[in-house]
């Protein structure tokens, strides 16, 4: 840790007050991102990852507003800054990659000239210089005759075409931070594994940090060093992915990797985290993952449980110890 | 570094490539249209070459004559020649009715995509003052206008435009209702664009054909609303020539002379036929992949 963090999120809270009750979507989010490196943001559906995400640009879906906590990105205050603000920081300095390669497009616009209109926009360039820009950017993402691509629109690509486009888009504003929402979850598993490797190379080259969102434990080993897993809005664990994949300290992200299949165990029983996710309208009291819990105790129904400091890492769970033991009796994954 | 391309991809982009110029010869419908339409104009802006006759001439000596060489569609009761006035009165009935389409277009436009982009307040103003117009009965409206205004193409314009907008604003609202709610929004709201942009150069493109396939029954209904007009009176005054005042005039001699409000009424849906079909033909091919 010796430069300041690049992304610092604190306790974020995310409220959409709906008819039938507020939706606590993001509840005490706190992760970091440092410099040039990459963090794995990973939970199931409904977890919040989105919505933290979202949160971090300002631009949550309406009735959707942040209702507490930090988000410091270069030293600027972002969940408190003013709408003009917000906008200077999105495309120049953070971009955002979308899951859907097939809608985050405009159907009607050569896609040269989608990822030439920020530099033209945004950063000043003349339309000239606009255009050489999206054709060099259009070869750096990996898109073979970019000149000639460049007069496409969106339904005459194929899918990892579209999304390398896309990618192109989110770079084409210079930024230091780049948030990815499930940026492969669309894709074929081929055509995934390009897109991923794609990003870690332009990470290494451009020197951007990453936000990778996933619900793919798989992708975010391949692609993150720092790993934030959600449940039910919180922030439930951090720490390196090596760590946690070795030891996973809450029960929930140990269901999580044992729930992973794998080709070694082709016959053998898949387990599963029983029962489901809570409501975010009325969360449970105490640990939120209480009610599946295998170590549940008696402490950990009361109370907010805070987020306990480990050294380099972190984990929202009273009895981490037991939970950590039960993972090194069986290990879950060989991480190299 | 691994470059993955599609196979099919190349061939596919010189297939799409200048989708509606590559085409539009091949719908049917809006050839149909272009050939329709476009004769009419045609010959109204002709109208020079096309008959030496004056539209406006009356030769009282040669009242109700049969179709000859002189006169093609023979004269009407004052004796003036009735191609001649067909042409001329064309070109004022086709100029006021295209527009008459105009402004409404744009203002209805511009009201929809402020309504339907911002919501809330802008919304529910802007379809309150559609629902109030729409509940006025559109001729009694015009019929007032008109004897408030004057007779005359300065008064169809307003009264037009007063009511028209309502349509564009209703169709451009609702389209981008569903087009805002894109991710291809999201992501140029992600890039710090302002509103202005967002809304003229990511939203419109995407809605506005919509309006534009209106447009086109649009100037059909403002030609037969003109024509109705001169009918009553109460549009394009005499004596300039006018399809609605040709049919009006003519009613008189409907028993002897059929052919003087005949013919009138045949070119008008003739017209009305061409447009219509260059509409079909647009909503086909604006209509996105």
């Amino acid at each position: 840790m010796s430069e300041t963090p690049i992304l610092e999120v604190r306790d974020l809270r995310v409220e959409i007050p709906l008819t039938r009750g507020t939706v606590h979507a993001v509840q005490s989010a706190s992760f970091t991102v440092e410099a040039g490196q990459a963090l794995g943001l990973v939970g199931e559906s409904g977890c919040g990852k989105s919505m933290t995400l979202r949160a971090i640009l300002g631009l949550l879906p309406h009735p959707g507003h942040i209702t507490g906590g930090e988000v410091r990105f270069e030293g600027d205050d972002l969940a408190n800054a003013d709408p003009k603000r917000l906008r200077d920081v999105r495309g120049a300095r953070i971009g955002i990659i979308f899951q859907e390669p097939m809608t985050a497009l405009n159907p009607v616009m050569r896609v040269g000239d989608q990822i030439a209109e920020t530099p033209l926009v945004r950063l000043g360039y003349g339309r000239r210089r606009a255009r050489e820009r999206a054709v060099e950017l259009m070869r750096l993402v990996g898109i073979a005759d970019p000149a000639r691509r460049y007069e496409a629109f969106p339904h005459e690509l194929s899918g990892g075409m579209r999304q390398r486009i896309v990618i192109a888009i989110a770079l084409s504003g210079e930024p230091k931070l780049l948030l990815c929402d499930e940026p492969t979850t669309a894709l074929d598993v081929t055509i995934q594994d390009q897109i991923l490797k794609l990003l870690a190379s332009l990470r290494e080259q451009l020197g951007v940090s990453v936000v990778f969102v996933s619900h793919d434990l798989a992708v975010i080993a391949q692609t993150c060093q720092q790993l934030a897993v959600m449940y039910a809005g919180q922030v439930i664990e951090t720490g390196t992915v090596d760590a946690v994949f070795r030891e996973a300290r809450h029960p929930y992200t140990l269901g999580l990797l044992r729930s992973v299949p794998s080709f070694d165990a082709v016959r053998k029983h898949l387990s599963s985290i029983p029962g489901s996710p809570p409501d975010l309208a009325s969360p449970p009291h105490g640990c939120r993952f209480h009610p599946r819990c295998g170590f549940v105790r008696e402490n950990c129904t009361t109370g907010p449980i805070p987020l306990l400091e480990l050294g380099g890492r972190s984990v929202r769970c009273l009895y981490h110890e037991d939970c950590a033991a039960d993972a090194r009796r069986t290990p879950v994954v060989a991480v190299a | 570094m691994a470059i993955a391309v599609a196979e099919g991809a190349v061939d596919e982009v010189a297939e799409h490539r200048g989708g509606f110029r590559r085409r539009w010869y091949r719908t049917p419908a809006f050839v149909a249209g272009v050939l329709i339409l476009g004769t009419v104009v045609a010959m109204c802006v002709a109208a020079p070459v096309l008959t030496s006759q004056s539209p406006t001439h009356q030769d009282l000596n040669h009242i109700l004559a049969s179709p000859s060489a002189k006169h093609p569609l023979g004269t009407d009761q004052l004796g003036r020649d009735v191609f001649s006035r067909i042409l001329y009165g064309g070109r004022v009935d086709l100029r006021v009715a295209f527009l008459a389409v105009l402004l409404p277009f744009i203002i209805g436009t511009t009201l929809g995509c402020v309504s339907g982009y911002y919501g809330r307040f802008y919304d529910t103003t802007i379809m309150r003052l559609v629902d109030v117009v729409v509940a006025i009965p559109v001729y009694v409206l015009i019929i007032a206008m008109v004897f408030v205004l004057g007779p005359g193409a300065r008064s169809i314009y307003i009264a037009i435009t007063f009511v028209g907008w309502v349509s564009y604003a209703r169709i451009i609202r609702g389209e981008i209702l569903v087009a805002k709610r894109q991710e291809y929004i999201l992501a140029a709201r992600a890039a710090g664009f302002r509103d202005g942009r967002i809304i003229t150069r990511h939203l419109l493109p995407n809605v506005v054909t919509q309006a534009i396939v209106y447009a086109m029954s649009d100037i059909v209904l403002d030609i037969l609303f003109i024509v109705t007009l001169g009918y009553f009176g109460l549009g394009i005054q005499p004596p300039v020539p006018d399809w609605g005042g040709m049919i009006a005039d003519g009613q008189a001699f409907l028993t002897t002379n059929w052919e003087l409000s005949t013919i009138p009424g045949v070119v008008v849906v003739i017209t009305a036929l061409g447009l219509s079909l260059i509409g079909d033909g647009l909503a086909d091919l604006l209509r996105p992949e």
